[in-house]
């Protein structure tokens, strides 16, 4: 065959690879390898997701009883605006792409790096730059805008530190731009021979829709984060409505990234999912150019409905309903994957290891978030529901139930590529299940608290919403359990785990064709591709043997 | 092109070849579709500027006249010239490079931060000029009595007009910066052809140096009209 480039496996002497090439804080603090950047964006995604996290336990912690406790208003504004900021801009617009992409987008295409090694790094410092302006920003007194700056509250009456957030978020805007820059060259120019458009894992068809939001929604966060900034400095009057400014204007341009940037979220993780589904049925993706289109469909779709956050706005009835019109068609390339999944899955020899459970837990979830934006994006409903824990139940199921999932499994999936250790599949498992109980406990109760009334960002409410809100809480809880696990025993396998194979789940995939972990310049020889992507029949017939199960 | 492909077999290669790309054609396709994403973002984040702008001149059309005709339309017209000047030189800068042309291609690069540096000076007396004249968005910011053009007797809202001056200070402000950068990128550029870097087989910085100019030009070519010619015809 063609793969010629594989390898035996692990051999007790270790073979040199990126990880043991060099040592020393310099040898990765100066790194350009894709693959050592990855990790270092890991460790500090994962830091700020435990920040993120810490905010919310405390606004569980406040919510489990009305009154207010724990916190009193000020201070709940600030937790619930700096949970945001923290969760949307430092943990989930980065997570996939920067850990997973970064790790996999050049080998998946067959390529020795990204295009731009140098780039690469330099989005890491812009990230840790942003990162410190945040933290400063947070330890010396906070931001209570919400997370979405509104005007003229965030440029006129705040009191707290808008200024530095807003900075803070443009500089980490410019690390999202660099990743998407550099992968949408990369996925152009470095595929190897014989990887055509066509046999490109969908895992890169999904960065690259992701890429293009960031390369253009992303500056115009960043202008409208200036125009912000200067105002609120010099007392402009841009937004403000006293001073002849528009703060529906602030709204439009807002949300002309917000909007999309969901996108970036939720992009990268079908992705993963789409390999894991894949692999963990044995089967050929069902509709391969369906799914990858769907993935293009959605990045141009996303950038035509931002306004529908703006429906209790002020913003011209004629102007909602379009904009309702194009939401209710973001769900039609967001259902072809589902639907393709599903058939996917469809007399597939399917295995329940750890990463298939996310990715079932992810099916599941997405579909429940996406189904319930479709009640948000009907004009009559949304009215009722708008602001409302409903919304955050809705968000939180794609955000948190679908790109969080989505993150997981692959981690687990492709920790043996990048650790070159196993993990204990057994506590995976496990967690997988923990989390999916955690996560619709905590969440489903808050679609009913919405449906009934209960608006968000307040840090009191009316009696009778405490059982459902004890129960959210409860559920966090659990949450916050199944995400500490992972991050356990990943650090116990990287110590302790069994060698990985170079392919444990036998899986698809150039990268799974050079060693665990890869070395360097991830392939000892140019590889040359010669199959379909997700040949999984080819490759179970070679294997009859062998079975894809691991610990 | 078929001399460089020999030349990656050969022992010859050129130094400027990174490892992780396999040609030097590849390299430098990826190095200048980069910089063309790289302008679309550009686009975009003057994009949500121009937006704003255009709302408001929608709105206060005559208060952003009446702002617009305090700005000295003859310095942005010489800056605008001076712009497509820098343009020339750049594309002469190349075409020297392409043709082994050091002494001219040197030249050229000087030529074209020259004009870099006087499009800035230029800029800086127009800021000058708007200070002296409370024209500057702030506490100290004065616009009474400024009748709108063809309007007699009609006055601008001075908080309109304080918009405009905003959006004048902001756009032209983050297009002088941008000029900062490009005048830093031409110095290395400088640098680097005086050391001999560039030959007419290699030659990509200057190419993509020369697009990033090219485009704060053409920013330029659309903020002079948007900002300096609103109803001047009049």
């Amino acid at each position: 065959m063609a793969t010629a480039i594989t390898q035996p496996d692990a051999q007790p002497i270790e073979r040199e690879n990126y990880l043991n090439k060099h040592y020393g804080v310099w040898s990765w603090l100066l790194t350009t390898d894709h693959k050592r950047i990855a990790l270092l964006y890991l460790m500090s995604i994962t830091f700020f997701f435990f920040i993120g996290g810490f905010f919310a336990l405390l606004i569980r912690l406040e919510l489990l009883t009305p009154t207010g406790d724990l916190v009193q208003a000020d201070t709940y504004n600030k937790l619930f605006t700096q949970h945001g900021q923290v969760m949307v801009f430092f943990f989930l617009i980065p997570s996939i792409p920067a850990v997973l992409g970064n790790f996999l987008v050049p080998m998946m295409v067959g390529a020795k790096d990204l295009a731009f090694p140098r780039i690469n790094l330099l989005s890491w410092y812009l990230y840790i730059i942003g990162g410190i302006m945040m933290l400063h920003c947070m330890l010396t007194g906070g931001v209570d805008t919400g997370w979405t700056f509104y005007v003229p509250f965030s440029t006129a009456f705040s009191n707290t530190k808008v200024i530095e957030a807003g900075l803070a978020i443009f500089v980490v805007g410019f690390s999202s731009i660099l990743t998407g820059l550099n992968f949408i060259v990369t996925i152009h120019r470095m595929r190897a021979p014989g990887m055509t458009w066509g046999r490109l894992p969908l895992f890169i068809w999904a960065h690259y829709a992701t890429s293009v939001i960031q390369i253009l929604g992303t500056p115009v966060i960043a202008i409208t984060l200036v125009l912000v900034v200067a105002e609120r400095a010099l007392h402009l009057g841009i937004f403000d409505p006293k001073l002849g400014g528009d703060p529906l204007l602030f709204q439009h341009l807002f949300w002309f990234y917000s909007h999309p940037a969901v996108y970036i979220m939720i992009l990268p993780s079908m992705g993963v999912v789409t390999e894991i589904i894949a692999c963990f049925s044995r089967k050929r993706i069902f509709g391969y150019h369906f799914v990858a289109l769907s993935s293009i469909a959605i990045a141009v779709f996303g950038f035509l409905v931002w306004a529908h956050h703006m429906f209790v706005a002020g913003i011209s009835i004629y102007a909602a309903l379009v904009f309702s019109i194009l939401s209710y068609a973001v769900a039609v390339p967001s259902a072809v994957k589902v639907f393709n999944w599903t058939a996917t899955l469809y007399k597939g020899s399917i295995h329940y290891d750890a990463p298939m459970l996310y990715a079932f837990g992810f099916l599941g979830l997405f579909t429940i978030g996406g189904l319930t934006g479709l009640f948000l994006a009907c004009l009559g409903v949304d009215m009722h529901v708008h602001d409302t824990y409903f919304v955050i139940a809705h968000f939180h199921y794609i955000m948190v139930g679908g790109a969080v999932m989505g993150y997981l499994g692959g981690m687990h999936f492709w920790w043996p590529k990048i650790s070159g250790k196993l993990y204990p599949e057994g506590w995976a498992r496990l967690a997988a299940l923990i989390v999916f109980i955690g996560f619709n406990l905590t969440f489903f109760p808050q679609f009913l608290l919405g449906y009934m009334g209960m608006p968000r960002r307040y840090f009191q409410y009316p009696a009778e919403f405490q059982v459902l809100n004890v129960l959210s809480t409860a559920g966090a809880t659990v949450l916050g359990v199944g995400y500490l696990l992972p991050m356990i025993y990943f650090l116990w396998s990287m110590r302790y785990g069994k060698p990985a194979p170079d392919n444990p789940w036998n899986a698809a995939g150039l990268e799974w064709k050079t060693a665990s972990p890869p070395p360097t310049f991830n392939f000892d020889e140019e590889p040359v591709v010669t199959w379909e992507a997700y040949n999984y029949d080819e490759l179970d017939s070679e294997h009859k043997q062998e079975v894809p199960v691991v610990g | 092109m078929s001399d460089s492909t020999v030349a990656v077999q050969g022992e010859t290669h050129n130094p400027a070849l990174l490892h992780h790309f396999a040609t030097e054609e590849q390299q430098r396709n990826a190095s200048s579709f980069g910089m063309w994403i790289f302008l679309g973002t550009e686009v975009m984040f003057f994009g949500g500027l121009f937006c704003a702008y255009l709302i408001y001149r929608g709105w206060y059309f005559g208060d952003f006249a009446a702002a617009s005709k305090s700005i000295n339309a003859a310095l942005g017209g010489t800056n605008t010239a001076v712009l497509i000047c820098s343009s020339l030189t750049v594309v002469l800068a190349i075409w020297a490079a392409q043709t082994s042309r050091r002494a001219l291609m040197l030249a050229m690069l000087v030529l074209t931060m020259l004009f870099g540096l006087a499009f800035l000076g230029i800029k800086g007396i127009e800021y000058r000029d708007k200070f002296v004249e409370h024209h500057v968005p702030g506490p100290s910011f004065s616009f009474e009595h400024e009748e709108i053009p063809s309007h007699p007797g009609e006055y601008a809202n001075p908080r309109h007009a304080e918009i405009f001056f905003a959006l004048y200070f902001i756009m032209t402000g983050l297009h002088a910066l941008h000029m900062v950068v490009g005048l830093g990128i031409f110095s290395w550029l400088l640098w680097a052809a005086w050391k001999g870097r560039f030959t007419p087989e290699y030659h990509t910085p200057l190419e993509i140096g020369g697009l990033y100019w090219h485009f704060v030009d053409i920013v330029w070519i659309y903020l002079f009209p948007l900002l300096y010619l609103i109803d001047r015809h009049r």
